[in-house]
């Protein structure tokens, strides 16, 4: 239907072109005149007004259609069906004369359930009818206005020019749409938890037990939301990942800047960055399949405690995904040192290494901490790897063989499965959601700045 | 450093034995810095390495599968020719397994044999025998998956020297399986199952099909929403948008949109299109909404990139011979930046395509036994079918899931190979 109605609009806007476009081509512009826009802007003009207005109208109509339906649907039920009942209780109600209405019924309904079944199929051809009547009248009547406007002097192309200009400024204000969405989102749907769950219960207290909460009528009271141990899994492990990532990463553009040469540059780089674009998810089956069981093994063999899942392996194949980020950053960082100072440490005898520690490392500091900043917000944000390969349950230990917890792990596990949005165990989801997405986005902010400040220093 | 500088007499009254100490040590230093940063390189490499190797060693067996072929007697008494689907095709099973067979009497003892074939066995024939219902009365030889336990077995996966209380086949599963292998039973064709099939509880039966289909739905959504909001959002900042406060508000916020963590999106996708627009969950449209409001900030950066890299004589010559700003935009900046728009397009879909957490968050991770049909059916895509199988404790997951990620992977190299042909081929320097 959807498919079908499109393809109709787009048909009649390509009808109306073709239409504008002959129409513009019998001008016969007054003497002394000229005409003002080429025949394809009129055709353009007129396709406009045929197929947007309708466009709108199809996709508000399909917003709206299925609730103003269904709320008319529940006022028209009879009152023994309605009567007392629950919103929830309604919903299901709701749901069965859709599934009847659609002819999946797995037990047999109630008559009055029937009878609306039958309702519903029939507004929803009338819906659909109307929608149709109503895209043709819109298509014609933009049709009517826009052919009378045609006139040799008539200023299409300024026309089209300005609807595409605001179709394009459209498309830029979705990036800003995004942003808020996000943030309008996440604080909504915090601020409902926050007022089941109090912010210093959540920021300050020490215990992490959200399961318990999913037991019916529990929800005040029941289930610990002190996230603190999952703050400090979430570092632990991207501590871990960033003494993996930070050596090898700053070692490896050091010699990829001063010792490599060209070919083995254009060898290494590219291979490093495939370390960038393998899906996280294989780094998680990485990580559960061959470095965990490895660690355990070798802590086994030192007598060492280790569980199965720990902060250590998690972390480490984090490190391993993060290498190209610092690698790449500290990489630009060292190469936007003017080549001044590198020439004239190297004039005064140091050699190569000890130009790089005390002239290029300190001159450079500024982008190698930005790239450092950057690859932390990676990694706190960072989810499959720790969904695989680390802990669900939060214990409190700075013990890198210890199973810990992250804020994305929480997230995934609060939300993966049926949700309902009234209890606080998918709301602090959201909660955890807020705190990552503030803390990343500080993060970024400053180490951009730090970047950017950077680069302008030497330009 | 500038101490050194502040008392040049005490480094020229340094004895020479002295100095060529101290040469020695800086030497020494130089090349210590230098093998760190051979070792560094070598390790984040070697990693690299050690990752492929342990994914095609782990994945290389799932591409190929045990069969066994067995006579199926389809009597008449068991399955009628006027209603084929309806008949009982656990007996014809069982009287194809007695036939291998013939020494085992006991229900014990077939029952044992009868788990060599793949439980979904009986529904193999019912297809076969609908699709055809001329073999009701005849006997139908086919080719049978092992069950998941027979195909490690045929593998070399299981170590027959295990004691026989820890392993999953007793020493009478094995000589049995033993048997059919010295009667030329047992071969091991291609896993075409692992690409034609949708997913399955069974590893034997299981394929990547309803996860490919998924992943193809989820791009298409993406890419037809980011590429031309992408493009468009890059044409007014780059070329129409006046530098100042509002432009500056969308610059910043598509910087920061770059490096927001996916699962955010995800959370995102959850509250919005499916809490508040009321889009159905698990479905590819929701998936491809997702993974487009992820790729529209990559795709917008390289449009800009792109469209910087077009010289300004270009749009002059064209604004010379009075064409219009949009004129010259489209008709000659826009077609010379194409390629680069191209490029940059295909590696920002490759990303989404290896996207996963926010995937998970919109559901798109359902266990499904079918292919979906449409973008509003429930599907999963091929990131969440790794993480599923990744998850399930049968051992023949564990190479099914290396093989789904080589097929991943394959994917993700076919895409950037693409991409970089692009760029040679397409690409000009001005």
């Amino acid at each position: 239907m959807a498919a079908l109605l499109l393809a109709a609009i787009g048909l009649a806007a390509g009808l109306a072109y073709v239409a504008g476009w002959t129409a513009a081509r019998r001008f016969a512009p007054p003497p002394g005149t000229t005409q003002h826009s080429l025949p394809s802007y009129h055709g353009a003009f007129v396709a406009i007004w045929v197929g947007v207005p309708a466009l709108a109208l199809a996709l508000v109509w399909a917003a709206l259609q299925g609730h103003v339906i269904d709320a008319a649907l529940l006022r028209s039920l009879p009152a023994s069906l309605t009567e007392g009942r629950t919103e929830a209780a309604l919903g299901l109600t709701l749901a069965e004369i859709h599934n009847v209405a659609e002819g999946r019924i797995f037990v047999p309904p109630a008559p009055e359930v029937v009878e609306a079944a039958e309702r519903l199929n029939r507004w929803r051809g009338i819906a659909r009818a109307a929608l149709a009547a109503l895209t043709l009248a819109t298509m014609l009547g933009g049709f009517a206005l826009a052919r009378a406007r045609l006139a040799p002097r008539f200023r299409a192309r300024h026309a089209v020019e300005r609807a595409l200009t605001g179709f394009m400024i459209a498309c830029a204000l979705v990036a800003i749409l995004t942003t808020a969405g996000i943030v309008v989102s996440l604080l909504s749907e915090a601020m409902a938890f926050f007022r089941l769950v109090p912010p210093t219960e959540f920021f300050f207290g020490l215990r992490w037990e959200p399961q318990i909460a999913m037991r019916a009528d529990q929800i005040a009271g029941a289930g610990a939301f002190g996230a603190v141990p999952v703050f400090v899994g979430t570092l632990l492990i991207a501590a871990i990942a960033m003494a993996v990532a930070v050596p090898i990463g700053i070692y490896t553009a050091i010699y990829l800047v001063e010792y490599a040469s060209d070919r083995v540059r254009a060898w290494v780089k590219p291979l490093l960055e495939i370390l960038a674009g393998v899906p996280t998810v294989v780094y998680g089956f990485f990580a559960v399949l061959t470095v965990a069981p490895a660690i355990r093994s070798a802590g086994t063999l030192l007598g060492l405690a280790t569980s199965p899942n720990s902060a250590l392996a998690a972390g480490l194949v984090m490190g391993i995904m993060i290498i190209p980020f610092v690698s790449s950053l500290s990489d630009d960082a060292l190469r936007a040192v003017p080549r001044a100072l590198r020439d004239g440490s190297l004039a005064m005898g140091a050699t190569r290494a000890e130009t790089v520690t005390r002239v290029l490392l300190p001159a450079a500091l500024p982008g190698i901490m930005g790239g450092v900043l950057l690859a932390l917000s990676r990694a706190i944000g960072e989810t499959m790897i720790v969904v695989m390969a680390a802990g669900l349950i939060a214990s409190m230990s700075i013990n890198p063989l210890d199973s810990v917890t992250t804020v994305t792990v929480q997230i995934v596990t609060l939300l993966v499965g049926d949700t309902a949005f009234d209890n606080p165990k998918t709301l602090a989801a959201f909660a955890l959601g807020l705190v990552l997405f503030a803390v990343t986005l500080v993060l970024n902010i400053v180490a951009l700045a730090i970047v950017r400040r950077f680069r302008e220093q030497y330009e | 450093m500038t101490p050194d500088v502040a008392e040049p007499a005490e480094v020229a009254l340094r004895a020479p034995a002295e100095i060529a100490a101290l040469r020695r040590r800086r030497y020494a230093a130089e090349r210590r810095l230098r093998l760190a940063g051979i070792a560094a390189i070598s390790l984040a490499l070697g990693l690299l390495g050690l990752l492929v190797v342990t994914l095609v060693v782990g994945g290389w067996p799932a591409f190929t599968q045990t069969k066994v072929r067995v006579d199926f007697p389809v009597e008449r008494a068991l399955v009628d020719p006027a209603d084929p689907a309806a008949g009982n095709f656990r007996k014809v099973v069982q009287l194809g397994v007695a036939g291998l067979f013939p020494e085992a009497t006991t229900p014990q003892e077939l029952r044992a044999a009868g788990k060599i074939l793949t439980p979904g066995t009986q529904f193999l024939l019912r297809n076969a025998v609908i699709a055809d219902p001329s073999l009701v009365g005849r006997t139908l030889t086919l080719k049978v998956p092992a069950a998941d336990p027979y195909d490690q077995l045929a593998k070399g996966l299981v170590d027959r020297a295990t004691p026989e209380d820890r392993r999953r086949l007793s020493d009478a599963d094995i000589a049995r399986f033993d048997r059919l292998v010295a009667e030329g039973r047992v071969s091991r064709p291609f896993n075409t199952a692992l690409f034609v099939n949708p997913d399955s509880r069974f590893p034997e039966t299981a394929g990547l099909a309803g996860a490919m289909v998924g992943s193809a739905l989820a791009l298409l959504v993406c890419f037809a929403l980011s590429f031309p909001v992408g493009i468009a959002t890059a044409i007014y900042l780059e070329e129409f948008a006046r530098k100042n406060r509002t432009s500056d508000v969308i610059e910043v916020n598509i910087n920061n949109l770059a490096a927001v963590p996916s699962i955010v999106f995800g959370l995102l996708g959850l509250a919005v299109f499916i809490q508040t627009f009321g889009l159905p969950r698990s479905a590819p449209l929701v998936g491809g909404m997702v993974l487009a409001l992820m790729t529209l900030p990559t795709i917008i950066i390289v449009t800009r990139n792109a469209l910087r890299a077009v010289p300004p004589s270009i749009r002059e010559a064209g604004f010379g011979v009075g064409a219009s700003r949009h004129q010259v935009v489209l008709h000659h900046v826009l077609p010379l930046a194409l390629p680069g728009i191209l490029t940059g397009t295909i590696i920002g879909l490759a990303q989404a395509l290896g996207e996963t957490a926010p995937l998970l968050l919109v559901g798109m991770n359902a266990f499904l036994t079918s292919t979906p049909g449409g973008l509003t059916e429930a599907a999963t895509a091929l990131p969440t079918q790794i993480f599923l199988w990744a998850d399930s404790p049968e051992r023949g997951f564990v190479s099914r899931t290396s093989a789904a990620i080589l097929v991943l992977l394959g994917f993700l190299i076919v895409m950037n190979g693409v991409a970089v042909l692009l760029r040679r081929r397409l690409e000009r320097t001005w």
